[in-house]
C-alpha cells in the first residue's frame, strides 16, 4: 500500500547539537538519524561537526570519528571498510549506499545521513533486515540439480560462466531493494531487486537444473511484476550492478518459456 | 527507561519506519515512472470527457452546443491542452517501457536518455497537435 507520510511514532523532529571539537580548522556538518529503543521517544536529527584534519575521507571515517570521539552511543553496523562486506549501507544525501566507498568530498554538505529506507530501525542507523533475508532465502540461492552429481566439480564454460558477471558480485547490501518506491508500498509480497537479481544468477547459470520451478516460484503478480523500472536500484547499487536489468531478463525467460 | 520497560508494546512493533520518499533524492527515471502512473490515472479522466463529446455530438442539439461552449471556453482549453499532454506523455512511456521490456537501455546513460526524451518528445507532440488544431 502507497502511504507517503510515516506512521505517527517514526515522525523525526530536531535533535541535539553537540559542540564543535576544539582547534579544528576544517569542519564538516553531519546530520544523523537517532531512535534510541530505551528512551520512549521518537526519532530526532543529531548533529555533529567532524575535524577532517583528523579524519579518513570516507563517510565511513567520519561516523567512526563521531563515535570515537563525541558520541559513543552512535549505533551502525560496519565490518570491512573496504565495499565487500554491506554491512555499512545506509541513506547518504538522499541515496543508499554504503558509507566506506563514499568519500566524504564528494557529498553535499551538511552531510545528512538516515538508515536505509522504509525498514524498521533497531537504532540509530541499523535497520531490522530480518525479511529482506528471508526473502533471499526464499528465491533458494543455491545450485539445484537432478542429474548425478560428477566425480569432481560441476563443468562450466567461459562463455557460460562469463553470464554471471554482474550478478554474482552482489554483496546483500540491501541498498537496492530499500531504494525501490516499489518495495517500500509492497515489500511485504514484492520480492525486491535484490532477491530478483539473485534469483536471475541461478536461473542463468549453466550448471542448474531447477530453471522450471523457480520460475513457477516467481510467477506472482507481486513477488516479480511488482518491478516499474524505476530504477532507483542500479543507480543506487554499490557494485554497480543492474537488478532493473535482471528482472527485465527474469520476465522474458517468462515470456520465452510459453511461446 | 522506566517508561520503555512499562511500554506495553513489544519492541518490534514499537520500531519506527525509517524515512523513505521525505528524503530520497529524486531522479529523471523516478520522475517519469511516477508521471506515467499520474498520467495513466488522468487518462481516465479525460477519456471519459471525449467520451460525453463523442456521445452528444451523435444526439446533436442542445446538449451537443453546451459541451462545445464548454471545451471552447478558457477552463475547456486548459482540460483539453492536459488531456493532450498527459495522453502524448503516456505514450512516450509506453514506448520507452517498450524498450525497457525487451532488456536493453537499462545502463545509466541510456536509461536517462529514454526518461528526458519521452519528456521532450510529450512536449513536442503536444506542440505539435495544438499548432495543427490552431491552424484547422
Amino acid at each position: 500500500m502507497v502511504e507517503l507520510a510515516l506512521p505517527k511514532n517514526s515522525v523525526y523532529g530536531p535533535g541535539k547539537i553537540w559542540p564543535k571539537p576544539a582547534h579544528a580548522t576544517k569542519l564538516t556538518e553531519f546530520r544523523i538519524y537517532r531512535w534510541n529503543p530505551d528512551d520512549g521517544r521518537n526519532p530526532q536529527i543529531d548533529t555533529f561537526f567532524v575535524d577532517r584534519e583528523d579524519c579518513g575521507p570516507m563517510v565511513l571515517d567520519a561516523l567512526l570519528y563521531i563515535k570515537n570521539k563525541i558520541d559513543p552511543t552512535l549505533t551502525l553496523r560496519r565490518s570491512c571498510r573496504e565495499g565487500i562486506c554491506g554491512s555499512c549501507a545506509m541513506n547518504i544525501d538522499g541515496q543508499n549506499t554504503l558509507a566506506c566507498t563514499k568519500a566524504i568530498d564528494d557529498v553535499n554538505a551538511p552531510v545528512k545521513i538516515f538508515p536505509l529506507p522504509h525498514m524498521p530501525v533497531v537504532k540509530d542507523l541499523v535497520p531490522d533486515l530480518t525479511h529482506f533475508y528471508a526473502q533471499h532465502a526464499s528465491i533458494e540461492p543455491w545450485l539445484k540439480t537432478e542429474t548425478p552429481a560428477p566425480e569432481k566439480e560441476w563443468l562450466q564454460s567461459p562463455v557460460d560462466r562469463a553470464k554471471l558477471d554482474g550478478l554474482y558480485e552482489c554483496i546483500l547490501c540491501a541498498c537496492c531493494s530499500t531504494s525501490c518506491p516499489s518495495y517500500w508500498w509492497n515489500g511485504d509480497r514484492y520480492l525486491g531487486p535484490s532477491a530478483l537479481l539473485q534469483a536471475y544468477r541461478w536461473l542463468i547459470d549453466s550448471r542448474d537444473e531447477g530453471t522450471g520451478e523457480r520460475l513457477d516460484d516467481l510467477e506472482d503478480p507481486f513477488r516479480l511484476y511488482r518491478c516499474h523500472t524505476i530504477m532507483n536500484c542500479a543507480r543506487a547499487c554499490p557494485k554497480g550492478l543492474n537488478p532493473a536489468k535482471a528482472i527485465a531478463e527474469i520476465k522474458n525467460l517468462m515470456v520465452a518459456r510459453q511461446a | 527507561m522506566a517508561e520503555a520497560n512499562s511500554s506495553p508494546l513489544p519492541i518490534e512493533q514499537r520500531r519506527p519506519l525509517s524515512p523513505h520518499v521525505q528524503i530520497y533524492r529524486w531522479s529523471a527515471t523516478m520522475a517519469m515512472s511516477i508521471l506515467h502512473r499520474v498520467t495513466g490515472v488522468a487518462l481516465y479522466a479525460g477519456t471519459l470527457l471525449l467520451t460525453v463529446y463523442l456521445v452528444t455530438a451523435a444526439g446533436g442539439g442542445v446538449a451537443f452546443a453546451q459541451v462545445s461552449r464548454f471545451f471552447g471556453s478558457a477552463l475547456g482549453q486548459v482540460i483539453l491542452f492536459g488531456y493532450t499532454f498527459a495522453l502524448m506523455l503516456h505514450v512516450c512511456g509506453g514506448l520507452r517501457h517498450a524498450v525497457w521490456e525487451a532488456a536493453r537501455g537499462f545502463d545509466p546513460v541510456s536509461r536517462n536518455l529514454l526518461a528526458w526524451s519521452s519528456l521532450i518528445g510529450a512536449v513536442v507532440l503536444t506542440a505539435l497537435v495544438w499548432a495543427g488544431a490552431a491552424m484547422l
